[in-house]
């Protein structure tokens, strides 16, 4: 029974939790079995709230024993990336130098899970400060990936795809700053979405680079990727960068899931193929076929600047980095040093002593494209070269409905396999990086497996704010095919 | 040795100017001196992981009014960047502020000279920032950290080298400072530190024909306008001594900077050589460009007054006011407003300029506020200038009806009656008083009479007589002239 | 071959950035930075002489705040988490540089 429970999805479970026939407090309490028996292996959570979570899950079985109306995720366990603020637990980004911090507000996203009455149940690894595409840049914990516990679960969201794909929530919210949501979930079997920039709001998401940074939901299927969106997404008067409903309206994203878009037109870029394994070209053309199948219409676009994409990105990023960390320096909260000789080194030690080693490798990148005499060769020329890769993307949606790819070019790769060369490891972002500079929606879904039985992630991407209808495209796909059915199992 | 020197002093300023807000730049709290430490600080402004700011609407329009007011050319689009640097009283370790488009820039101020004449200063720029917070070393061998100001918000205005002496420095601190009371966006309050200056001092002195430059100095810690000129005088005389002993002159980028030592009343070596600052300036991504159509700063612009120094100048010329009078009078723009009802309202400029600058702001100075708060009104002000002036009573008189009109919310009218401060002006009544007073002085009336030396001397007296005769109620006016009459 | 970047630059970016690096990290960020850089160089190929830099991808301008008073956190829990305090201050060693750039 438990396990029939940890098998639904979220809109199967909210679903039967508001109709009384299930519990909040057994899914929650199936939930915690499931971390109790599992987590030592997966390494997902960072940290979790049993009893906190266990008394909301009671209050919303009260609540609706009493008739009383809850919100939209009423009773659904989910877990949060430990990069959202929260004023419950400790808020690490799997950092050291953010430890023992604890923030006296609730990320916006966070408040909005709460007033849906979602139960949060804890708070998942990642890549430090979310960079990196493993989660082995976490510096507090290792997490695995539950197909193969020798794999990483991709990153920096590892810890909320492990999660989701480990039976140890039934949603959660990752952040996506150049794939750290589509790559992940890719790797770990689940569907993962990133937004468009400005869909849903960015306070309380502890800054990498601010200008890419998006929160988005990590569920089972499609289904609840909408489900979540309708939760999360909308403007936020804390966020500048969050569009309001003037220049693009919210929409109810499960309204019209199911409804196939007519006259569907998917492009499909014939120069990426070729960078990715083979078992990865092959899911994608069996995708194409799928979609061949319910009538769309597969047109070719190129994107002339594609390559380009990691060199602008990781300039971009990085400097945006460097300044968004400096803030973390031993004086007003964080890990500071013993004993510094002056307040300098209260700043240059904390900092050394807090950061691992990636971290600091792109603070060290950015503050150079930054630094003077070198910032017009290395940060302008990247914001030009944004602009026309942004510009690839208006051509061909002129074309399409959505481009597809694949969401990376192989599926996990073992632990400790790239961390010596931090370029191959930047490298692998290829096909997830683009959405970011431009701004636009990404979604990975299931498509496949390699002969090592490792999943496979197909991507989709929509223009800007199409968010309804890139839910709906991969909807159409998950509705013909059974991938995202298959579960992990780990023993 | 010194006779074939000659020299130009050059002083450009930075001006950072307090706007007064109700909020800080980027968050929801309340800008207050002298609050309990680290009281009025939120996530956003302590710079927490995570927050965002959100920029207040007030601030830039603030900033926008200050543009205009100092001719600038106000930018159709604007954008916010961040500044980098490392200090405790930056909880970020960098600043907002703005770096190749500020929101206003080419723009002048008129500052008056001593001669009466004004001198126009051209202004490169003025940009929106935000204010750090405070950094105190008093405690012991260790520095404590408040960040209630961090976030404050900061219009820094940045001159051309235009000043020549301290005085000019100091003219133009007065007249930004009346200009932004006048305009309502800054308390303007050195003390609190509402106006940091931090002037840059060299002189380009010219010795057997040549051009020498010295090295520009910056002076800061200046809290005083008095300070202020100080500092520029020192620096003068300092920068034009040590070039005479030693030949000094400057060199690529050798600007030091030097604080004022108020005890010692001269400037002290702080910072040789810049330390290579690279602030690594980029657009902030966490907020938006603002563009400013014309709509907009039409409706910013209606809020723009006459400013300080053209009042000044209209007073002299228009109500033929002194150039004090006129000064006095604009120092602060409810004065100046007062005044401008009370003469449209019908008082004589000079007049009603008296009443104001004699008793009005000593009453006002007593009552601890401005002259329109105290229980005055312009029409009850004119009225009583319009009395004095028919001659109903007299200006002393006069200055004591309008203590009392402070202290009652009577008309002048009233109080004069009330207190018999009425002046007769019956030339009926005051003909008999003045026969009388003529009969029982005959040897004064004949030293009138006479034209001689005691002539003036002997008509006073009989005036004098005849007021005393009516209780000091009598026109002396009048009584001059029946005087004249009757002697003649 | 020569390097995109040598390790007194290195240390002057670990210096702006206010890391303490060791020696065989600043050996090593110098080798893998000038790997990165030399990557990111291939964008020198593509001519952007009349292309725009994006800074962001939204469409939209303006975004204000009223100027209203909203509460702020307090005193006590500003300090909550600082790592040293000395009564209603944060607790730093002795400033004797005035490095404010206001
Ligand atoms: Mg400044
Ligand atoms: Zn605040």
């Amino acid at each position: 029974m438990p396990n029939d429970l940890l098998n639904m999805d979220c809109k199967q479970l909210r679903e039967q939790i508001a109709a009384g026939k299930v519990k909040s407090v057994e899914a929650t309490q199936a939930v915690f079995k499931s971390i109790e028996k599992n987590d030592s292996k997966i390494g997902a959570y960072i940290s979790t709230f049993k009893e906190q979570a266990l008394a909301k899950a009671k209050e919303i079985d009260d609540k609706i024993a009493a008739g009383e109306s809850v919100g939209f995720l009423a009773g659904v366990p989910v877990a949060v990336k430990d990069n959202m603020c929260t004023t419950f637990g400790a808020t690490t980004c799997a950092s050291k130098i953010l430890e023992n911090f604890h923030a006296p507000y609730n990320a916006t996203v966070v408040e909005k899970l709460l007033a849906a009455d979602a139960v949060i149940i804890g708070k998942t690894n990642m890549d430090e400060f979310a960079m990196g595409s493993s989660t082995e840049n976490s510096g507090l914990k290792k997490t695995v990936n539950p197909w193969d516990a020798s794999r990483v679960p991709g990153g920096s969201s590892g810890g909320s795809t492990a999660a989701v794909a480990g039976r140890l929530c039934f949603a959660a919210l990752g952040s996506d700053t150049g794939g750290s949501i589509r790559q992940p979930a890719s790797f770990c079997g689940v569907v993962g979405l990133k937004p468009t920039y400005g869909r849903v709001s960015r306070y309380g998401l502890v800054a990498f680079g601010s200008s890419l940074d998006q929160i988005g939901p990590v569920t089972h299927t499609v289904t609840d990727a909408a489900l979540m969106m309708n939760v999360i997404a909308g403007h936020d008067v804390a966020d500048s960068t969050s569009v309001d409903e003037q220049n693009a309206p919210v929409c109810d994203y499960l309204e019209n899931i199911d409804k196939p878009i007519e006259k569907l037109k998917i492009a499909v870029v014939p120069e990426f193929n070729a960078g990715a394994d083979e078992p990865v070209q092959k899911a994608l053309s069996d995708a194409i076929e799928v979609y061949k199948k319910l009538g769309a219409e597969i047109v070719e676009v190129h994107m002339p600047h594609w390559d380009y994409a990691i060199a602008a990105y990781y300039m971009i990023a990085t400097a945006e980095a460097s300044s968004n960390l400096a803030r973390y320096d031993g004086v007003h909260y964080g890990h500071r040093t013993d004993n510094p000789g002056d307040y300098v080194e209260v700043y240059t030690k904390s900092r050394a002593e807090g950061f691992g080693k990636e971290v600091k490798r792109r603070i060290m990148l950015g503050t150079y494209a930054l630094s003077s005499g070198y910032y017009d060769a290395y940060y302008l020329k990247s914001l030009k070269v944004r602009n026309l890769i942004r510009g690839d993307f208006t051509s061909a949606f002129e074309k399409c409905d959505c481009v597809i790819t694949p969401v990376a070019p192989t599926t996990a790769f073992k632990a400790g396999e790239k961390t010596d060369d931090p370029l191959k490891m930047y490298l692998s972002d290829i096909y997830t990086i683009s959405a970011n500079l431009a701004g636009i929606p990404g979604i990975s879904v299931p498509c496949g497996f390699d002969e090592n039985n490792l999943p496979i992630g197909l991507q989709i991407l929509a223009p800007a704010f199409a968010e309804d209808k890139l839910l709906r495209i991969a909807r159409m796909f998950e509705k013909q095919t059974d991938w995202h059915t298959n579960r992990a199992t780990i023993d | 040795m010194t006779s074939d020197i000659s020299y130009k002093v050059i002083v450009g300023l930075e001006i950072h100017v307090q706007l007064c807000t109700q909020t800080k730049m980027f968050c929801g709290c309340a800008l207050q001196f002298g609050a309990q430490p680290n009281s009025r600080v939120c996530p956003v402004c302590l710079g927490m992981p995570g927050v965002l700011p959100v920029m207040n609407k007030h601030a830039y329009e603030y900033s926008v009014l200050v543009g205009l007011a100092l001719n600038c050319k106000v930018a159709g689009f604007t954008k916010w960047d961040r500044k980098s640097y490392y200090y405790p009283d930056l909880p970020k370790n960098y600043q907002i502020s703005q770096y190749d488009l500020p929101l206003s820039e080419n723009g002048f101020i008129e500052i008056p000279l001593e001669s009466g004449e004004t001198k126009r200063i051209r202004i490169t720029r003025a940009h929106l920032e935000e204010d750090a917070g405070k950094n105190l070393h008093t405690a012991g061998n260790f520095s404590q950290v408040d960040l209630n100001r961090t976030g404050t918000p900061l219009l820094e205005i940045v001159t051309e080298p235009d000043m020549s002496s301290g005085a000019e420095v100091k003219a133009l601190a007065v007249e930004l400072q009346r200009m932004v009371r006048y305009l309502g966006v800054s308390e303007a309050d050195m003390q609190k530190g509402h106006m940091r200056f931090e002037p840059n001092i060299n002189l380009v002195i010219t010795k057997g024909g040549k051009e020498h430059k010295t090295a520009i100095v910056e002076v800061k810690n200046l809290n005083s306008f008095r300070a202020l000129e100080r500092s520029v005088d020192y620096e003068v005389q300092r920068q034009l001594d040590e070039f005479i002993d030693s030949g000094k002159v400057m060199e690529m980028g050798n600007k030091s900077t030097r604080g004022w030592d108020d005890d010692k009343q001269m400037t002290v070596l702080q910072r040789v050589k810049e330390e290579a600052h690279d602030y690594r300036y980029f657009p902030d991504p966490d907020l938006l460009p603002v563009e400013l159509d014309d709509a907009w700063l039409e409706q910013i612009k209606s809020q723009l007054c006459e400013l300080p120094i053209k009042k000044q100048i209209r007073y002299v010329s228009e109500y033929k006011l002194s150039d004090y009078d006129a000064g006095v009078l604009t120092a602060d723009r409810s004065t100046a407003e007062f005044f401008e009802e009370a003469v449209k309202a019908g008082g004589d400029p000079k007049r009603v300029c008296n009443l104001i600058t004699q008793v009005g702001l000593k009453l006002a100075n007593e009552a601890g506020c401005g002259i329109a708060e105290l229980s005055l009104t312009a029409e009850n002000m004119s009225e009583l200038a319009k009395m004095i002036d028919d001659g109903q009573v007299s200006a002393s008189a006069g200055n004591t009806i309008l203590e009392q009109m402070t202290k009652t919310d009577k008309a002048a009218q009233v109080i004069a009656e009330e207190l018999n401060l009425i002046q007769k002006s019956d030339a009926g009544e005051l003909e008999g008083i003045v026969e009388k007073v003529l009969a029982e002085n005959p040897k004064a009336v004949e030293d009138v009479k006479s034209g001689g030396k005691k002539s003036k001397k002997a008509q006073g007296f009989l005036l004098g007589q005849v007021i005393q005769k009516t209780k000091g109620q009598a026109n002396p006016k009048v009584v001059s002239e029946i005087l004249s009459k009757k002697l003649s | 071959m020569s390097e995109k970047i040598d390790q007194a630059q290195v240390k002057k970016v670990a210096m702006l950035s206010r890391l303490d690096l060791t020696d065989s990290e600043v050996a090593e960020f110098t080798t893998q930075l000038s790997a990165i850089l030399e990557y990111v160089e291939k964008m020198n190929t593509l001519d952007t002489e009349n292309v725009q830099p994006l800074a962001h991808c939204l469409p939209i301008t303006n975004c204000f705040r009223d100027d209203v008073v909203k509460e702020s956190l307090g005193t006590e829990k500003v300090l909550a988490n600082a790592p040293q305090r000395d009564e209603e201050f944060f607790k730093v060693p002795k400033i004797l540089d005035d490095n404010s750039g206001a």
